[in-house]
């Protein structure tokens, strides 16, 4: 399957450039405002977006995601609010990969080929299911695969080799390799331990790897682009979202993103 | 053959498995790999039975309740998990898991709450063990259980009061999974029920398997013959699965889990088995109340320990397969069990209990004279006289 993930990880590989994947829930901080944040992000330099489908109960994520889930909630987020939102993009040409992140249970109520095949229709590029291993996704990852979806699998630095060489046998798109252990949110520094085990991955695997969880900064990004293709920078947009509703948001949100992407100009 | 539940990948039927984050996998396939040598290695077993015969009081007495037994119409006898060390049936899996992680060489027990009685048994068995316990409670519940919280401060744990989503049992265990998420290579997750990815239903199912043992023994003697009914009262569903375990291909002995109703199935409950949905809970598959959104619903229950909106997929599995049968009560049948246990037998009940001697009632009408009933008291009432005094209008006038 070839889809904007893998194109665009082609090019940034061919210009040597790091990918950076801002994450906002959907329908928050109020209802209808993630299609601009998403256009907002994506024309600031953002090379692909991924969007939150909040869980009631998301024992994956730290405080800041939580609290937005919570409130994302309150404005009707779901499923159909996520397909009707990317399928609203994709007719305004947004034409940058879009990948969901969420927990088992919101996908699995929707159902499994329901979501796949909405997936598909609207132009989802791929998902996350952070409390989905490969051990139980056998028939969710045959419907990915169906419907030009990559499955985005996570290793964690507690994973074994065995595990590593199991998930990257089955990755597809690119690896979320998860920076520490823990959950999401903020953190000021990574650890050694980090670039050995990003390249523990890389002898098993040509797939790219997306490094998440904690980057907050341009410093960070500058790290991650020595070891890996690119970082997912979640908690801290989110906060920077939160922190700035009042007054000009959306040139907050491009000031906030052009900070990181400069990277590769550098 | 029977076939062996649960079965290598963790699932009983549909339900069950491992649905966590990737950083948790490698600690749940190592602590199925102790969980496995421990319980085969004698000097775990001599060491957790000279615990529990020593320590905790077991074998618990199973009392004949001769007044009830009259008041109902059957012969009902009594299984006294509430006399056991900490005044409830948790000890028995707390303090297997804290001797399994001091073997495994962990420092730290992280666990969740609901009543507290968890709690407590947890930071008893770390206290004894000399193990750091981290107890994480709802604040919902740290305000109604509060003798609970001073006795695990008094044992030397830190009590970790949660603020997030309903305040109660599951974001208690939202709370203690990010903990263990963080602190995974030092730490223990200690989970009080039959809920939670694999090897843990299966792992308390195990350590809580010694009630029904005890019973099977016990009735035998007094009464000649297996029991006709066992009733137990289900949240996640440990003493349930403890004393149902060892009558599982007992076909003749009914198996009757009792939920909780709370201000009524078709208001706010807790009833997960009458009324829930399949769903992904807490690393397990089972059924678990949502709304149409796959957005988990708050439970509500007058009893901590019940108040819980998953149960443990051996329920749901055994529910679909017809070998046990589910009713629920209500918060006012619950209070009028109390009430009944306390004044024919002189017991106070746990209101988790209470919800069990709350059906008898309804039982009675289709019981014979003759019948033989075990009920599990799963454990005692101190901890909920504050509820039971205020709802009961102990103090006014």
């Amino acid at each position: 399957m070839t889809n904007r993930i893998d194109i665009l990880f082609n090019e940034l590989s061919l210009n040597n450039e790091t990918a950076v994947i801002p994450f906002v829930p959907i329908s928050w901080p109020s209802p209808n405002q993630t299609e601009e944040i998403v256009e907002e992000a994506l024309n600031a330099g953002a090379h692909a977006i991924e969007l939150g489908v909040p869980f009631s109960d998301p024992l994956a994520d730290g405080a800041t995601n939580q609290l937005a889930y919570q409130e994302a909630l309150k404005n009707g987020a779901n499923m159909q609010e996520l397909f009707k939102i990317v399928n609203n993009l994709r007719n305004k040409n947004v034409n940058k990969p879009i990948i969901a992140f969420s927990y088992f249970n919101p996908i699995h109520s929707y159902g499994l080929k329901n979501f796949a095949s909405k997936a598909k229709e609207v132009g989802l590029d791929g998902v996350i299911v952070v409390d989905l291993p490969p051990e139980e996704s056998e028939m969710f990852s045959k419907l990915c695969i169906n419907n030009d979806l990559h499955q985005i699998f996570l290793l964690a630095p507690t994973s074994t080799d065995i595990r590593i060489r199991n998930v990257t046998e089955q990755a597809s798109g690119f690896i979320y390799c998860v920076s520490v252990s823990g959950t999401t949110g903020v953190r000021e520094n990574f650890s050694q331990d980090l670039i050995h085990f990003v390249e523990k991955i890389k002898q098993h695997t040509e797939v790219p790897i997306v490094i998440g969880f904690g980057i907050s900064s341009k410093q960070h990004i500058e790290f991650v682009s020595k070891i890996a293709n690119g970082a997912v920078v979640g908690s801290a947009f989110v906060e920077s979202i939160r922190a700035n509703q009042e007054g000009d948001q959306y040139r907050k949100i491009t000031e906030f993103i052009q900070n990181l992407v400069e990277v590769n100009n550098e | 053959m029977v076939k062996k539940f649960p079965d290598q990948e963790g699932r009983f039927g549909e339900y069950g498995g491992k649905f966590v984050p990737e950083t948790l996998m490698p600690a749940l396939n190592d602590l199925e790999k102790e969980f496995n040598s421990a319980i085969t290695n004698d000097a775990f077993n001599n060491e957790l039975n000279y615990l529990l015969n020593t320590y905790v009081g077991r074998p618990t007495p199973l009392t004949y309740a001769k007044n009830l037994s009259k008041r109902i119409g059957c012969k009902i006898y009594l299984k006294r998990e509430d006399l056991c060390h900490t005044g409830a049936h948790k000890i028995n899996a707390a303090l297997a898991q804290a001797l399994l992680v001091k073997r495994m060489g962990k420092k730290r027990i992280v666990a969740e709450t609901g009543a507290g009685q968890h709690g407590v048994a947890t930071a008893t068995a770390c206290a004894l063990l000399g193990i750091q316990a981290v107890i994480y409670m709802g604040s919902k519940d740290y305000e109604r259980q509060k003798i609970n919280v001073a006795r695990m401060k008094l044992l030397g744990a830190k009590v970790e009061q949660v603020n997030s989503g309903s305040m109660t049992l599951k974001d208690a265990i939202n709370e203690a999974i990010r903990d263990w998420v963080t602190n995974v290579d030092n730490t223990h997750y200690l989970i009080g029920s039959v809920v939670g990815p694999h090897p843990y239903p299966e792992m308390v199912r195990h350590f809580q398997s010694i009630i029904g043992d005890e019973v099977k023994e016990q009735i035998k003697e007094y009464e000649g013959k297996l029991p006709d009914y066992i009733l137990a009262c289900v949240g996640g569903g440990s003493n349930a699965m403890g004393i149902f375990y060892p009558f599982i291909n007992e076909k003749d002995t009914n198996l009757i889990g009792i939920e909780a109703a709370g201000e009524g199935i078709d208001k706010s409950h807790a009833a997960t088995l009458s009324a829930g949905t399949l769903g992904i809970l807490h690393g397990a598959k089972s059924l678990v109340l949502q709304n149409q959104d796959g957005q988990i619903e708050e439970a509500h229950s007058i009893s901590a320990g019940l108040d819980y909106p998953g149960v443990g997929p051996e329920h749901a599995w055994l529910k679909d397969t017809k070998r046990t049968t589910y009713f629920s009560v209500t918060d006012e049948q619950a209070l009028a069990g109390v009430e009944l246990l306390a004044n024919t037998e002189g017991i106070i009940p746990a209101l988790e209990t209470a919800h069990a001697i709350g059906y008898l009632e309804e039982l009675s009408k289709e019981i014979k004279s003759d019948s033989v009933l075990v009920l599990n008291v799963s454990g005692r009432g101190d901890k909920d006289m504050d509820i039971i005094a205020k709802r009961l209008n102990f103090f006014t006038n």
